[in-house]
This record gives structure tokens, C-alpha cells and sequence, in this order.
């Protein structure tokens, strides 16, 4: 065949070289949002072009790549920024968490504890945790030089005014190393304790609004709260219907038109690797990749 | 009224000396010097464009002196000259000891956060972290600017333009400042409801002890909340005094007219 007509993993080395160095200054200041100049992707923005950017300024030939998409390897999103690396860098892919060096997601971090030999790059929407109630650009940079934070606490009385108790699910506001407050991107809140103290190194790229911000390894991540009101990670009070899993966080599948319903694990590595381990929920007899995908997709 | 000597035995709170502010050629404050003491609640009063709003920015540090500075004695009881301030020194006395309220609410609250927020978004940014005791303290201030605790969890875009202001001032008072700038509070309100307003303003302030720098543009205002006043015209003070010495006996004739096409004979 032909030579490829672009570089390893698709961006040119200029290019790669401008977001490693924005990579490392956002490692040296951790939770602290670097602006790079993010490049055009042959994808559009919604597909998480930050990442794979970051993806592409990381992987080196002897990387494994992992991509999961809502905890699913299996999601068309996924399984295109899979195929674009494969193809553009010839780096092996995998769906096993313990198996992958480079994993790129968007809104989930893995199941399975995460090590020192492991990136976990995150697909930002948006990275400005502060603009829900400061819309200024230049009045939130300045909050963050000067950890003026109390406009965070804000938005959390609001919800308790609101509805009682901390409703904020998604996207749930977490102080870095004592110093910047960062929004860990649409991952639900269940995921931010994984954040803490992770073996991994973790990279978070926003491609449509330029940034790029990182928690190094075995850093400190704190989810905001009140005293009277403390950070609780919300899971479904019920087992994974298909592995068993009391511990997984769980997405909520409709069955049918009649209101049934079940729970399985986000993480669909972690749940196969259980059902082959000999772990069974109380609908494990059924053909699990149809049945999960019918209902996600369909 | 002021009690003499108990501002005779004090350091002033906040001292301007010589403070002018151009704009390109227009000299919008000029020379500008005097003291303010602990409690005294000045008026400043001119014509729309003599220099009022500048000179309440120059004061409150918002808009950097051409020439000239303004010192304010902090809560450890040393006076700073507020450029030397660092940013998030200036910052913190903003938000801590000092107060401001806007003509537009708009400007000084966040119209689409409830009320209870607002008023509590200052005791958040210093560090309380206690949701119920920041909604009770919030609901303290909110019943104390006689706003209905059941309107607590309202957006203030859903109050009336009287309810704003007095929202706005709660937000304000919650950490007690010891100075509170105010630049044109009861503008655009019914004369009721500016009424209303002043009764509140002129208790708070007498209860709190708290100095006040009010830029208005209506001497019936002066006249009710202000201990002494300071007229200006074309960017300069052209008349100090106690209120009812310059407002019933100006000196000047730029005052005397002033007085006598604003205030009823
Ligand atoms: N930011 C600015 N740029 C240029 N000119 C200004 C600015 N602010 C005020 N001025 C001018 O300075 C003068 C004083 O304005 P201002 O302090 O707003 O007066 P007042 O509050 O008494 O109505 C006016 O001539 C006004 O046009
Ligand atoms: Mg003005
Ligand atoms: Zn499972």
C-alpha cells in the first residue's frame, strides 16, 4: 500500500511538540487550565477532538489504546477514535482496562483501579467550572489566580435550596492539589473518589475551547461540599442485573414499552470480565451484548 | 447627627488627598481632598456630569487616580494607601469590609441566583461552609431589609425594583462592612418606594455605625441620610459642609441654585 499522507497519529510533530508542552505545564500546575492551540480534526467537536488530540501528542508505537465512551467500548463514537488511532498511529487497541496504557473516555473512568504505567485522557466539553455563574471570561481567570472560589459554593447552596440536597450529578466540582477548583468534565460524581490519589496520570483536553488541564499522579482531589451537606458519589441501590456488581457504577436500561427496566454496569469491561470470572446478576442468562446495546442505542 | 467628639477622638476611616481623574481631556474630578470618619455618612451631590460616579470609583478603588491617593485604615487598624493594595487584597476588602451599592441591582447582584445566595455569596467566599448556618444568617438579613423570608429561594429577577435594592444592600451588610459606597440607590424607584428606602437606609446605618459615601443627584436624600455633604461641579468640590449648614444657607451661588430648583421652599 501507499505511505500514509500524514504523520504518526495524524498530527504533524510541530503540532504534537505545542500540545506536549502544554501537557506538561498543565502536570506542573495541577487542575490549572492551559490554553493550547487546538488543531482541526477530521471529527467533529461533539466527538471529543481535546482528547484526541491529546491522545494523538501522548501515544507512542508501543502504547495500547483504550477508548470508552459512557463506560462502553463498543459506542460508534468509540469505536471511531479506536479505528482513527489504529490507522493513523498502527498503535494495538484493547477493550481490557488492565491491558490499555493510553485510555481516551468521555464521561467515565474505568471500573477496574487504574496504575502508574496508565493515561487516562479525558474528552472536555467544557472546562470552566465557574462559567455556570460567571459567564466573564476574564473575571473567571481571575477567581482562579486569586482561589476566589466562593461563587463554587454558590452554585451548591442553590441546589440544596432547590432540591435538598447536592443535585449536582455530572460534572461535579473538585479542588486539585489544594489550590484550583476543576471541573472533572461530564463524569458522574460516583467517579470523582477515583480521582484521588490515582496511580495514573490524568489529562483533560477541550478541543472547541482551547484548554487542556491535568492531575498528575497520587494527587490530592477534593469534591466541594458543605459540612452539613457532604459529598455523597450517587450509584443505583441495586446489584448489576447481569454481573452482580454492588461496587460498579450502573446505567438504568429500559427493557421494554411497559415500564421494565434493569440496571447494568456503565463499564462494560469491568462487566464482562466479571460474567467471564463466573459473576452472574439475575438476568445473566441472557445474551448480554444484545440485550445492553438494544437498549442503549435503540 | 454627628457626635463631635467622638470623631474628634478617632482616625478617620478613609482619607483622599488631592485626587483628580482626567479622560483624555476631559477632567472628570479634580483635586479632590477630605476625611472620613468612622460612622459619618457623606453626600456627594452635583449636577448629572460634575464627577460624582468618577469620584466614588477613584474612592473605591475601582478606577486608578491620575493624581493624587486615597489611604484607608484596615480592620488592624493601619491605614493603606489603596494602589499599594495588591489585587486580591483589594479584593477581599471589597467583599469583606466594604460594601457598594449600585444604581442598576443588576450590576450588583446576580439576577438569576435566589436570594439566599446572594445574600450568602459573601460569607461562602470567605470561607463559611455551613449551608444551614448561611441560609439562617441570610435569612436574618433578608427579614432585616424587610423582605418576605418566604421569597428566599426567588431569583431577584422576580422582585420589584424596591425589593432589589434592599436585596442588594443584605448582600452587602451580611459581612458588616465598616464603609459602604452607594451611588445613586434610589434612582429609578417611585418616590414611595424611595421613601421606603431611606427609612431602611438611614436605620441600618445609625444601627451598624457604618460610614457611608452616597453619590446622589437628589438633595432630599442628602438631607435625610448624610451628615455632610459635598457639592461638586465640573470635577471639583465647590462647597463642603454639614448637610443642613450647606443645604439651608449655601454659600455658594452654584449651590444656592442647586437647592432652590431641587428642594421645595
Ligand atoms: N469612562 C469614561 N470615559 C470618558 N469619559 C468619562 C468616563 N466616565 C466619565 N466620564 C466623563 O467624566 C465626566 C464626569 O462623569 P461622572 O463621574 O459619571 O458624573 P456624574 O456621576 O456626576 O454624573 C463626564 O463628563 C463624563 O462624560
Ligand atoms: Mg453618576
Ligand atoms: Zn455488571
Amino acid at each position: 500500500m501507499n505511505a500514509p499522507a500524514y504523520n504518526f497519529a495524524y498530527l504533524d510533530e510541530q503540532t504534537k511538540r505545542m500540545i506536549r508542552r502544554a501537557i506538561l505545564k498543565a502536570i506542573a500546575i495541577p487542575g490549572y487550565q492551559v490554553p493550547f492551540a487546538s488543531r482541526e480534526m477530521p471529527m467533529p467537536y461533539g466527538w471529543g477532538t481535546g482528547g484526541v488530540q491529546v491522545t494523538a501528542a501522548i501515544l507512542g508505537p508501543a502504547d495500547v489504546l483504550k477508548v470508552i465512551d459512557q463506560g462502553s467500548d463498543d459506542t460508534t463514537n468509540a469505536i471511531s477514535i479506536r479505528k482513527f488511532f489504529a490507522k493513523t498511529a498502527g498503535v494495538a487497541t484493547t477493550t481490557a482496562t488492565e491491558d490499555a496504557t493510553v485510555i481516551q473516555t468521555r464521561h467515565r473512568i474505568p471500573e477496574t483501579a487504574l496504575s502508574e504505567n496508565q493515561v487516562l485522557v479525558y474528552q472536555v466539553p467544557i472546562p470552566e467550572p465557574l462559567r455556570f455563574l460567571e459567564p466573564r471570561e476574564t473575571e473567571t481567570r481571575r477567581m482562579h489566580a486569586l482561589a476566589e472560589y466562593g461563587l463554587m459554593h454558590v452554585k451548591l447552596y442553590e441546589d440544596i435550596a432547590r432540591f435538598g440536597h447536592i443535585a449536582t450529578a455530572y460534572a461535579y466540582p473538585v479542588k486539585v492539589n489544594a489550590r484550583y477548583v476543576m471541573d472533572p468534565s461530564p463524569t458522574p460524581k460516583f467517579d470523582n473518589p477515583k480521582m484521588d490519589n490515582c496511580p495514573a496520570l490524568q489529562l483533560f483536553g477541550a478541543g472547541r475551547e482551547k484548554r487542556i488541564y491535568a492531575i498528575p499522579p497520587y494527587t490530592q482531589v477534593v469534591s466541594l461540599d458543605f459540612d452539613d451537606h457532604p459529598f455523597e458519589p450517587y450509584r443505583f441501590n441495586a446489584p448489576c442485573a447481569l454481573c452482580a456488581a454492588e461496587d460498579s457504577y450502573l446505567d438504568e436500561i429500559v427493557t421494554d414499552d411497559k415500564g421494565g427496566r434493569m440496571f447494568v454496569c456503565s463499564d462494560t469491561d469491568y462487566c464482562e470480565s466479571r460474567q467471564a470470572a463466573g459473576h452472574h446478576g439475575s438476568l445473566s442468562a441472557a445474551p448480554y451484548k444484545e440485550k445492553a446495546q438494544g437498549g442503549i442505542n435503540g | 447627627m454627628v457626635d463631635q467628639a467622638a470623631l474628634e477622638n478617632d482616625q478617620p476611616l478613609l482619607v483622599a488627598t488631592s485626587i483628580s481623574k482626567s479622560f483624555g481631556r476631559i477632567a472628570a474630578c479634580r483635586d479632590v481632598s477630605f476625611a472620613l470618619y468612622p460612622g459619618e455618612v457623606l453626600a456627594i451631590v452635583g449636577e448629572s456630569g460634575s464627577g460624582k460616579s468618577t469620584l466614588l470609583q477613584l474612592l473605591s478603588g475601582q478606577l486608578a487616580a491620575s493624581a493624587g491617593h486615597v489611604s484607608y485604615r484596615m480592620r488592624d487598624g493601619v491605614a493603606r494607601d489603596l494602589a499599594s493594595l495588591g489585587e486580591a487584597e483589594r479584593r477581599f476588602l471589597y467583599r469583606t469590609d466594604w460594601g457598594f451599592v449600585h444604581q442598576d441591582p443588576a450590576q450588583g447582584l446576580r439576577m438569576a441566583v435566589s436570594a439566599g445566595a446572594n445574600v450568602g455569596e459573601r460569607l461562602m467566599a470567605v470561607g463559611w461552609n455551613h449551608y444551614g448556618r448561611i441560609r439562617e444568617t441570610a435569612s436574618d438579613w433578608l427579614t432585616r431589609v424587610e423582605i418576605d423570608t418566604a421569597r428566599i429561594d426567588d431569583a431577584p429577577r422576580t422582585y420589584s425594583g424596591g425589593m432589589r435594592q434592599r436585596l442588594q444592600i443584605a448582600r452587602n451588610l451580611v459581612t458588616e462592612p465598616r464603609l459602604v459606597f452607594m451611588d445613586e440607590p434610589t434612582g429609578g424607584l417611585d418616590v414611595s418606594v424611595q421613601a421606603r428606602l431611606l427609612d431602611l437606609l438611614r436605620s441600618l446605618v445609625a444601627e451598624l455605625q457604618l460610614a457611608v459615601i452616597i453619590v446622589t443627584h437628589d438633595l432630599a436624600v442628602a438631607r435625610l441620610l448624610s451628615h455632610r455633604v459635598m457639592v461638586m461641579k465640573g470635577g471639583r468640590v465647590i462647597e463642603t459642609g454639614l448637610t443642613d449648614q450647606v443645604l439651608d444657607d449655601p454659600r455658594e451661588p452654584y449651590t444656592q441654585l442647586l437647592v432652590s430648583s431641587i428642594l421645595p421652599p
